[in-house]
């Protein structure tokens, strides 16, 4: 069996990538998840907002208090000043890089239009293979058109990738008025990869509280339809690597994806729930699923059931939300 | 040497890290303990040694904490002993606790160098500040001492006494003045390490080591003599002390050689004909120096000796530098010496000059006077100088003179006239007033580095802090300009002065030192076109009279626009240059923008690029004010006190509150250190921008927010509705949620200017709104539209009476709201956590309670003038309040308790002698009664009174009715508590806190554990904990803290608590009643949250909680009494740990800093931290498990209960 696949331009070694999430984040676990076999680990999101915060928190707490009591014009060792934030990011996607031979992915949430290019830079230097450009960006301002949010979505991924040599994955959300358009655009200003979709966290409220409950609840294999309707969509019509995440938990899942023409299917819920030896079941689970179907790579099925490649395009527009509602009382 | 060709090599430094950069550079150890202001040359060691700096031998010398000064004295004269090269850095108390060992190391011939800077003793009060108090007890040592004038000396004669003391085998104080050379920024030519090391003779290294004991050829040193041969022993020594003028001027000359400076024992400057000539040594001569070299220019025959060898005192290098010529000699000393002939420079210059007349070396003897100068820092200027050297002049001039200050009742001052400057024009001089949580002094320093190191021009710095933890105002003295800068004084007439802060406008005269022609910048909400009518009308005829150009931006706002808060340093430090003309205005923001990055590079992209945006931000906002012709204003600043303030408040701490306080009379200050209580409440600081603010339909009057109220602004009080008749419009009030109070209202009210808005009150309130989200029974509202009703409300709160303590439940938190706190409006930080404790303290016990307190933080804020927190009640009793030293305090306490408990029986045998005249009833009741609870003390409260009435009937002609009185106060029960922090239970004061608990006596002992030293600014002690990082502990402590309750606890007759009131009030309401009801010594240790622990304290109280809860500090008490009654004595108060101990540490930048400095290391503490965490909560269990606790020995316990 030959699981070989290719993403934002690098063979890799099947189509299963450990997604960004904390299990990303230290240095055995992706050394454990090469053992059981992923791909390739994208690394949690390096958050330019959070590290500004960081480095302003750490100011204002080493300079509370200073310069005001002749006593005391420091309350901490000045050691304590020095701002690791960045760093601290950078040295794990530099010993990740080392340890392992699989494609270290790094990902990034910029704020600023000069913290995409600085961090990208930054990670590319620190040894990262690609960069998963994680663009969270509510428009809540009711000022900024539909236009504008494409615009900027474009814009950051045209510095980044004129600032770095490695592949650049875009990874987006599914609310654009027209996600193909978007996706093309995209495809045209230069990404390796899209990657679908970004859950972007929904608060509740709380009642006892009342405030705002940020949980964040793991993703369920329903989720997968949106990223499985839009991957089928766009396969073979752009020239990006499309990657899919959301609602994976079961080899099934992947050869869905894969059948809609994801080149890559990434997870993290099924990891957290079941661990990171998953990795392996998902993989067996795939080959069990190739083999008895007397196939030896994954290539043989991927974008077989795109709209592109099935006999029946329409059926992934309107027909499909209309055949879904007649097919429905048979259930 | 010409200066300017220094300039490119220069540095700008404090004494302090001149000094230190040095003696690190010498030495193999270094044995440290802190204390201000030397603190920074201990610290800047550590922090050497912990980045691997090496000395010039390329080792990384040895940096060791101790517990005290003695103990580090002690550990400096056993590494001596072993052969290393040792060192210290002291001042003040803690150079005396040095002395004992300092009489060994100098009679055992040991090389080495002390670095002091010089400050006061305490004695009427305690001073962190400057003089020779210190090193002038040290005379008597045998220590030879060498005195720096200026920051640069402090560096070179760090060398000079390590080469000199090498050679001699004599050891060295090498001292400078304390918070003037040590903290005073200033140019100095750097000493090469290539320098230093040419002036270390390695042979004579080895010679030091070769006379180290060592087993290999081993000798007794140490021996204990008689009276057959001691005294000879003392004067064998005579020779080498001899020796040492000589050498430490070869030292000198040698350095001279090699550095290009050249000093003498004795250097003379002035006149060379001088006739009259004033001998001073340190910084003191500098100021003399440039007023003789003045004062020649106009003519006048003068000069100055600048002493720098003080012991030995060598007459004969004196004598050599003293002109012929000279009739008339003033020695001026920074030192007092009560009843003395004269200050000891004074004597020793006398007895030269004596001795050299009567063996005809000398034909006659001037006539000589002595005087004093600069006590604790007091600024010693060129006016003062030139009042010494016209006193001269005098054909009968004053002896045993003061200067500097007006002495109206043995009337030794001298008058100085207040005109005189003698700066040069080529100096520009800068004043500016900000807040220390403005950041003016950091953008100070910041100026004052880029001026030298980038324009090449000459630099000083020098910064004046005020009192407080919080709030607290900072002036920052700055001079440049093209030649070196000798001016140890404070700016007397600025060419440049800004104000940041406009609120100072109402309470100083900011315009006072401003020169003819100056420029004034404002940091100010009004524009160029309004800010003139907000001006006082004096302000306004200042800026006309002395023509001043003036400025104003709204620094405050652009900083908010930018993200910088209230820091509004780099926008005032860019309006600055801008005005200023120091350099052109687009170089100015180029050199500042680099500056920025340098500063805060370390801190993150984001910090940089704020401070960016200020740069930018900061001259676009910048307006020239037109000053009219004619002053417009109606208004004046208002009076600091209002008049209804007690005459000393007025005429004493009003003049210090308006930074008046150099021009308080002798003969209005206390001659025993003895002040009124209360003083706080008339320092209306208005520290905060925003405020709590009472919703009285949502709170349930559970009193959690005065309870952790640190400044004891929120009070509260039930009374008769009927009561509210003509309350203020705004004076809100509840329906009190009390069973049987069917007519009482309940207020809560806020005393605004006195809060500091740390927000705890607010985290602390449990009331939420059911509907508005966010909004709790008190939410921060800003501040400025409430002052005006507030003062209306708060007066209308006062006339409503205090709650009767007989009917207040003291056994829950709700109750305590209700008792008068008596202490209150602290100068202690935001949200301190030190504070809530000792405001509980005096609400319990106020009426009867004596406090001991060791020096620390809450002596400071408890203790430092203007004004003091303890308070008194409406009966006009409360805490009687005392500081002695740092060591000492658990003694002191003790010593409390002693008189007490001695005056009790004085007063019940007097009482039992007199039984017959004042009646057996009266009597006897108050000899059996029982004194536990409130109504039991107010019970025996009226006994005494009615005895007091009764003796003072007879007490014309009863003496013993006349002795009773005198101590019949003692009848009501005394409360002796000893407070302090751990610094001192932990670790100075330890040895005297074990033996006041061993002694049995009814003391109790609060320890308020920050874990750090808190006061001088976080250095490590025992009880800072495993994984921390502290000063003296950079790389984090790598042992468990000292467990002080168990080993208290070990005792079995001592009651233990340790509580936290954020994690459970109630416990540590319980905790405190039981220690002070228990007959027998009591500890308790109270959790507090610090500044030093790298968090916004607004979470203080989440975080004892969080301390809590992950059993890092399990709430304990030990109670010996439940043993009698067969209980088990050790109870738990907390619950197993619910949250790992990671997730209460790292919310703390204390532990979370060395995640990112030390990754590995910080994650091995942290499992070594969880696992103590752990077997501590397991040990305790078994203990709370145990009938009898954890096997207190009973042969450890020494006296018994009284």
């Amino acid at each position: 069996m030959n699981l070989t696949t290719q993403y934002l331009g690098m063979k890799l070694r099947n189509p299963l990538i450990a997604s960004a999430s904390p299990l990303t984040g230290t240095l055995d676990n992706i050394r454990r998840l090469e053992d059981y076999g992923a791909a390739a680990v994208v690394l949690p999101s390096i958050f330019e907002e959070q590290i500004e915060r960081e480095e302003e928190l750490l100011d204002a707490l080493m300079t509370s208090g200073v310069d005001s009591f002749g006593e005391a014009l420091t309350y901490l060792p000045a050691s304590a000043a020095y701002s690791h934030s960045t760093s601290r990011y950078t040295d794990i996607v530099n010993a990740a890089a080392k340890a392992v031979d699989i494609p270290i992915i790094a990902s990034l949430n910029g704020i600023t239009s000069h913290g995409w290019i600085d961090y990208a830079r930054q990670l590319e230097m620190a040894g990262a293979s690609a960069l998963e450009l994680n663009i969270y960006f509510i428009p809540s301002d009711p000022a900024l058109s539909g236009r504008d949010v494409e615009m900027r979505y474009l814009e950051i991924l045209k510095s980044v990738k004129a600032t770095v040599r490695i592949p650049v994955a875009v990874k987006i959300g599914p609310y654009f008025s027209a996600p193909s358009h978007m996706a093309m655009q995209l495809d045209q200003a230069g990404a390796d990869g899209l990657v679908l979709f970004n859950r972007f966290y929904q608060p509740d409220i709380d009642l006892e509280k009342l405030a705002l409950n940020f949980e964040l609840k793991l993703s369920s294999p329903y989720e997968m339809r949106l990223s499985l309707l839009w991957i089928g969509i766009l396969a073979g019509q752009i020239k990006a690597s499309l990657a899919a995440t959301s609602g994976v938990d079961s080899g099934d899942d992947v050869i869905k994806y894969l059948l809609a023409g994801a080149n890559v299917v990434m997870t993290t819920s099924a990891l957290l729930k079941h661990g990171l030896p998953y990795v392996r079941t998902i993989l067996d689970q795939l080959e069990t699923w190739l083999d008895a179907r007397g196939l030896d790579s994954p290539d043989h099925i991927r974008g077989r059931m795109s709209q592109r490649a099935i006999p029946d395009p329409a059926s992934y527009q309107r027909a499909n939300y209309i055949k879904t509602l007649q097919s429905y009382p048979k259930s | 040497m010409d200066d300017r060709v220094q300039v490119r090599k220069s540095s700008i430094m404090d004494g302090n890290t001149a000094a230190a950069h040095v003696a690190y550079r010498i030495n193999e150890v270094c044995a440290i303990f802190p204390i201000t202001p030397s603190s920074t040359m201990a610290e800047l060691a550590d922090e050497w040694a912990s980045e691997g700096v090496t000395n010039i031998w390329g080792n990384i010398p040895v940096v060791q904490q101790m517990q005290s000064e003695g103990g580090a004295a002690g550990a400096v004269h056993g590494s001596l002993q072993a052969g290393a090269l040792t060192t210290t850095f002291t001042a003040s108390q803690g150079l005396l606790l040095m002395i004992p060992n300092m009489f060994k190391i100098a009679g055992e011939l040991t090389a080495s160098v002390f670095h002091v800077a010089a400050r006061a003793l305490a004695t009427q009060a305690l001073s962190i500040f400057g003089d020779h108090s210190d090193v002038m007890a040290a005379r008597p040592t045998g220590f030879a001492m060498l005195a720096s004038a200026s920051v640069q000396e402090a560096h070179d004669f760090a060398l000079i006494a390590q080469a000199a003391t090498l050679k001699s085998r004599v050891p060295f104080i090498h001292f400078f003045d304390g918070f003037r050379t040590s903290h005073e920024i200033n140019t100095l030519t750097l000493l090469s390490d290539e320098q230093i090391r040419s002036m270390i003779d390695d042979d004579l290294v080895r010679d030091h080591r070769s006379r180290a004991l060592n087993p290999e050829h081993p000798f007794i040193r140490g021996t204990a003599q008689n009276p057959d041969v001691f005294f000879q022993a003392r004067e064998a020594a005579n020779s080498y002390y001899d020796k040492v003028p000589e050498i430490v001027q070869g030292a000198m000359d040698d350095f001279a050689s090699l550095a290009g400076r050249q000093y003498h024992l004795f250097d003379y400057d002035g006149d060379p004909d001088a006739e009259r000539v004033v001998i001073v040594m340190a910084s003191g001569a500098e100021v003399v120096r440039e007023t003789a070299f003045h004062l020649r220019k106009c003519g006048e025959k003068v000069g100055v000796i600048t002493v720098r060898l003080y012991r030995p005192f060598s007459a004969e290098h004196l004598l050599d530098a003293l002109p012929e010529t000279c009739g008339a000699v003033a020695v001026l000393d920074r030192t007092k010496e009560p009843g003395a002939t004269g200050e000891p420079l004074y004597l020793d210059v006398v007895a030269s000059l004596v001795d050299a007349v009567s063996r005809g070396n000398r034909k006659a003897v001037p006539k000589v006077i002595g005087g004093r100068y600069g006590l604790s820092s007091k600024d010693f200027d060129p006016a003062q100088a030139k009042a010494v050297f016209e006193e001269l002049k005098k054909a009968t001039p004053k002896n045993g003179f003061t200067v500097g200050i007006v002495d109206d009742v043995t009337y030794t001052s001298l008058s100085a006239d207040p005109a005189f400057t003698i700066e040069p024009d080529e100096v520009v001089r800068a004043v500016f007033y900000g807040l220390g949580s403005d950041g003016t002094v950091g953008g100070n320093k910041n100026s004052a580095k880029i001026i030298a190191e980038d324009t090449g021009q000459f630099v000083q710095a020098y910064f004046v802090y005020d009192s407080h933890k919080s709030g607290a105002q900072t002036t920052s003295h700055l001079r440049f300009g093209p030649q070196p800068i000798h001016a140890p004084y404070l700016i007397r007439s600025a060419n440049f002065v800004a104000c940041h802060q406009f609120n100072f406008l109402e309470r100083l005269d900011v315009l006072r030192l401003a020169a003819p022609g100056a420029t004034f910048l404002l940091n100010s909400s009004y524009g160029p076109n309004d800010v003139w009518d907000r001006l006082p009308r004096s302000m306004q005829q200042q800026l006309i009279d002395k023509k001043l150009k003036f400025f104003v931006i709204d620094a405050s706002k652009v900083a908010r626009e930018v993200g910088l808060k209230s820091h509004t340093n780099t926008i005032l430090q860019t309006c600055f240059f801008a005005i200023s003309g120091v350099m052109p205005r687009e170089d100015a923001i180029t050199r500042i923008k680099d500056r920025i990055q340098k500063t805060y590079g370390s801190k993150g992209k984001a910090v940089v690029e704020r401070n960016f945006a200020a740069v930018d931000g900061a001259l676009a906002r910048l307006h020239a004010v037109t000053i009219p012709a004619a002053a417009t204003s109606r208004t004046e600043r208002p009076p600091i006190v209002p008049a209804s303030a007690p005459d000393f408040v007025r005429n004493v701490t009003a003049m210090i509150m308006a930074d008046l306080g150099d021009e308080i009379p002798v003969s209005a200050m206390p001659v025993d250190g003895t002040f009124p209580s209360g003083t706080a409440a008339w320092e209306k600081r208005n520290v905060a921008e925003e405020v709590p603010v009472w919703r009285q339909d949502l709170c349930i009057q559970c009193g959690q927010c005065s309870f952790v109220c640190p400044h004891s602004v929120i009070r509260a009080k039930y009374y008769d509705t009927t009561l509210l008749e003509g309350a203020p419009a705004g004076f809100k009030s509840a329906p009190v949620n009390l069973r049987g109070y069917p007519n009482a209202a309940f207020s809560l009210q806020f005393y605004i200017e006195d809060c500091t808005g740390c927000d705890l009150c607010v985290d602390a309130c449990p009331a939420n709104s059911l509907v508005d989200p966010g909004v709790k029974a008190i939410n921060l509202q800003p501040k400025a539209d409430l002052v005006e009703n507030e003062r209306r409300n708060i007066a209308f709160f006062e006339t409503l009476p205090v709650n009767d303590r007989a009917r207040v439940d003291f056994s829950n938190v709700r109750g305590t709201q209700f008792l008068e706190p008596l202490f209150e409006f602290s100068g202690a930080c935001a949200g301190c956590g030190e504070t809530p404790y000792l405001k509980l303290l005096s609400q319990l016990f106020g009426d009867r309670l004596m406090i001991a307190n060791a020096t620390g933080c809450s002596s400071i804020y408890s203790g430092n003038l203007p004004v003091t927190p303890w308070t008194k009640n409406h009966e006009g009793r409360g805490p009687a309040w005392s500081n002695s030293l740092f060591e000492d305090n658990a003694e002191f306490g003790l010593g409390f308790r002693l008189a007490a408990d001695k005056h009790l029986e004085v007063a019940l045998s007097l009482l039992h002698s007199l039984a017959p005249e004042l009646g057996e009833s009266l009597t006897t009741q108050i000899m059996t009664a029982p004194q536990i609870r409130e109504s039991e003390i107010r019970t025996q409260r009226g006994r005494v009174d009615e005895l007091k009435t009764k003796l003072l009937a007879m007490a014309d002609h009863n003496e013993t009715a006349r002795n009773l009185l005198s101590v019949v106060d003692h009848l009501v029960r005394r409360s002796i508590w000893i407070v302090g922090g751990d610094g001192w239970a932990y670790d100075i004061g330890y040895g005297g806190l074990d033996h006041v608990l061993a002694s049995g006596r009814n003391v109790n002992i609060l320890v308020l554990d920050t874990e750090v030293y808190s006061n001088t600014g976080g250095q490590a002690s025992k009880a800072t904990p495993l994984g921390a990082i502290a000063k003296f502990a950079t790389a984090g402590k790598r042992l468990q803290r000292k467990d002080l309750a168990l080993q208290a606890i070990a005792y079995g007759n001592v009651y233990v608590a340790q509580v936290a009131m954020g994690a459970n009030p109630q416990q540590t309401l319980q905790a405190f009643r039981e220690a002070e009801a228990y007959e027998g010594p009591s500890l308790i240790l109270a959790y507090s949250h610090c500044i030093a622990h790298g968090y916004d304290l607004r979470y203080g109280m989440k975080q004892q909680d969080l301390a809590v809860a992950s059993g890092y500090w399990p709430l304990l008490r030990y109670d010996p009494a439940m043993r009698e009654i067969g209980e088990a004595p050790f109870r738990l108060d907390s619950p197993r740990p619910t949250v790992p101990f990671k997730n209460y540490a790292y919310n703390e930048l204390r532990y979370s800093a060395l995640v990112r400095s030390r990754p590995v290391e910080a994650d091995m503490l942290l499992h070594e931290a969880q696992a103590a965490v752990d077997e501590k909560y397991r040990s305790y269990e078994q203990f709370a498990g145990m009938k009898d606790g954890p096997a207190p020995s009973e042969t450890v316990t020494v006296g018994a209960k009284t």
